[in-house]
């Protein structure tokens, strides 16, 4: 009888920590193979460098000083108010509409759907170019706004809000949509059957148990809104003090002033540090939205 | 037609929900519950659903007080918020982000009533089912027990003229079911209108329903008061439920022509024509050769199919004809050497074959 010996790879140390988990958790080794572990390392390395970079070439020293300079204070503040202007426009009115496209089915909902995810995937510049068509002075509604109303848009906070709200307000819905769809119907049911009408349901069954997805949803909206770009600058142009938000405030600074450049950046990088510590339930934990 | 006035519920539908069709016909007096039985999917869950007003009916009426709820006819439909029901859901769905307060003080809120009204009923309800204490926990915060009082006294609290329970016990365990099961009974005595109690459980229906209805596979084949159910079950599926032995047959004279074979003696019956005949099990007399003297008037031969140990009694399964469930001790079974595959005499006394015309 001829045994056939182990390949030597298969023949490995096992630790008593290491035989301990797997007696408990069950499942096989945890060892990596090496064409995985290699790119894996670099898409680490290439990911955290450049935050990195960031932090080594902080003008520390001079921190308060590069941000107190001229502009910086005041492209946060307005970065700030713009975006939570715009999540909360974005919740008054995206949130119906994720509602109405989790909950109700009519002719060309697929189509609007679509529609209202296109500016996930647009270039944010193109975004910022078709606001300019519509609401420009010679737009086609911006025409009579200015005409009837003598209300001109473009170049305005009112522009950031529009443009930060066009970009980021998909985020908020299709968070909330998803939310709205896989919400325990039983619930609503038994809420009608203690006599609520449609309107108190969603008020007080509904939208209670999506408000962690709200939440979420929101937190995404103001972050992407904080660092829009594109849309903004097109749209509303970079008028310090008016409509120089943050991450313009950043790209121009670069030019004539690399140290403030870093320390607005390092700002919106505690931003978002924030905003994930805020969202780690969600996200850190590997589970889907 | 009108209906009479009279505070009871008369339902009279066909139900469609893809290839599924119920059709179902009763009526539900003031004070009585209704407890509805039958397998899963024999179309409790879908009946209880239309009577609500989650589910529209394909045809027929559903009329509540002489109310018309629901007539497929007419196009008639009042909404579930519109309707004067208290539903208790089979896990009880009670609001997860509100305290048990809140919970209850919902339908007297949603029906109009004040922020303070609505709590002060609420209250009320809480102390009638003596849950006052939990009033500030949340629903994850209870034992299944409290959870069933309080979707209970969330039913009760919209002051509802008709109430629907969904197999309302069977989320307990069964330690706790029995108390619960005797609370529940109180409570639906003191409630004063018609009550639809659904259940797979036949002890659940027989001690809570006044009247039970049958249903299989979306047909109602048999309704009766708990006590003919239980004696007289009128289907395979009843007898099973209630531990009997069923037979069809043709009565003619004393003797009772077994349908699967074999044939019964029984004087005096009184029956003729279509026939069923239910036997406990325990009253089937098992013995190794042809009894002697005994008062036994139906003995047969049979083999054990197989032997099923329940709490104090082995139950055999017997090939007959007629085939049967006869109950021994487990003394018995070795002092007999009952194995599967031996053969047997049964044998039982007429006055325990109870003999009944077949309703359908």
């Amino acid at each position: 009888m001829v045994t056939r010996s182990l390949r030597p790879a298969a023949r490995s140390r096992l630790t008593a920590r290491e035989r301990a988990r797997r007696a408990a958790r069950g499942g096989a080794s945890r060892s990596v193979p090496a064409p995985l572990l290699v790119p894996a390392l670099i898409a680490v390395l290439f990911l955290v460098l450049p935050l990195a970079g960031l932090l080594i070439r902080a003008p520390w020293g001079r921190l308060v000083a590069a941000l107190s300079g001229s502009d910086a204070i005041a492209a946060l503040t307005l970065s700030l108010w713009t975006a939570t202007v715009s999540t909360a426009i974005s919740t008054v009115i995206g949130v119906p509409l994720a509602w109405v496209l989790a909950r109700t089915s009519f002719p060309g909902q697929r189509l609007l759907r679509a529609l209202v995810t296109l500016p996930l995937v647009l270039p944010p510049v193109v975004g910022g170019v078709a606001l300019l068509l519509a609401f420009g002075r010679t737009g086609f509604v911006g025409r009579y706004l200015d005409s009837v109303f003598g209300l001109t848009i473009p170049f305005t906070p009112l522009a950031v809000v529009m443009a930060e709200t066009f970009v980021a307000m998909p985020f908020l819905i299709i968070t909330v949509e998803g939310a709205f769809q896989s919400a325990d119907q039983g619930f609503e049911e038994a809420a009608a059957t203690l006599g609520a009408r449609r309107m108190t349901v969603f008020r007080r069954i509904t939208l209670p148990m999506v408000a962690p997805s709200l939440g979420a949803g929101a937190v995404l909206c103001w972050a992407r809104a904080l660092g829009e770009f594109g849309a903004t600058i097109t749209f509303a142009g970079s008028f310090p003090g008016q409509t120089e938000t943050m991450p313009i405030a950043v790209y121009y600074a670069l030019e004539n002033d690399p140290d403030a450049a870093i320390a607005l950046s390092l700002v919106l990088l505690l931003v978002s540090v924030v905003v994930l510590v805020s969202l780690r339930d969600r996200w850190l934990r590997g589970s889907p939205l | 037609m009108t209906e009479p006035d009279h505070g009871g519920l008369t339902v009279d539908v066909e139900v469609t929900r893809g290839s599924f069709t119920l059709t179902v016909s009763l009526v539900a007096e003031p004070g009585q519950v209704i407890g509805l039985l039958g397998p899963n999917g024999a179309g409790k869950s879908t009946l209880l659903s239309a009577v609500a007003g989650l589910t529209p009916v394909s045809a027929g009426r559903i009329t509540l007080a002489g109310q018309l709820l629901d007539d497929a006819e007419l196009g008639t439909f009042v909404e579930a918020s519109g309707r004067p029901i208290g539903f208790v859901f089979q896990n009880y769905r009670l609001f997860p982000h509100m305290s048990v307060a809140d919970n209850v003080a919902f339908s007297p809120r949603a029906r109009g009533q004040g922020r303070q009204a609505a709590r002060a009923a609420a209250s009320y309800w809480l102390g009638r089912l003596g849950l006052t204490e939990l009033a500030d926990r949340k629903p994850g915060q209870l034992s299944g027990g409290q959870a069933q009082r309080v979707a209970l006294a969330r039913a009760l609290a919209g002051l509802p003229s008709l109430l629907l329970l969904d197999e309302p016990l069977s989320a307990l365990d069964a330690g706790t079911r029995l108390d619960v099961q005797a609370e529940l009974k109180r409570h639906l005595a003191d409630f004063s209108g018609p009550c639809l109690l659904v259940t797979h459980d036949p002890i659940e229906a027989l001690v809570l329903a006044d009247q039970v209805v049958v249903l299989e596979q979306g047909r109602v084949v048999q309704q009766g008061t708990p006590a003919v159910i239980a004696r007289q079950p009128g289907t395979d599926y009843v007898a099973k439920l209630v531990g009997l032995n069923l037979y069809a047959g043709r009565a003619d004279g004393s003797a009772v022509t077994l349908t699967e074979g074999g044939t019964f003696v029984i004087p005096d019956h009184g029956q003729h024509g279509d026939v069923l005949v239910a036997v406990r099990p325990s009253a089937i007399v098992v013995s190794t050769g042809p009894p002697q003297s005994s008062s036994a008037r139906n003995t047969w031969q049979a083999k054990i199919a197989g032997l099923t140990l329940l709490a104090d009694r082995v139950r055999l399964d017997l090939d007959g004809p007629p085939h049967a469930l006869a109950d021994v001790t487990p003394a018995a079974v070795s002092d007999l050497s009952l194995d599967p595959g031996s053969q047997v005499w049964l044998s039982v006394k007429a006055t325990d074959l109870e003999v009944y015309s077949r309703s359908d």
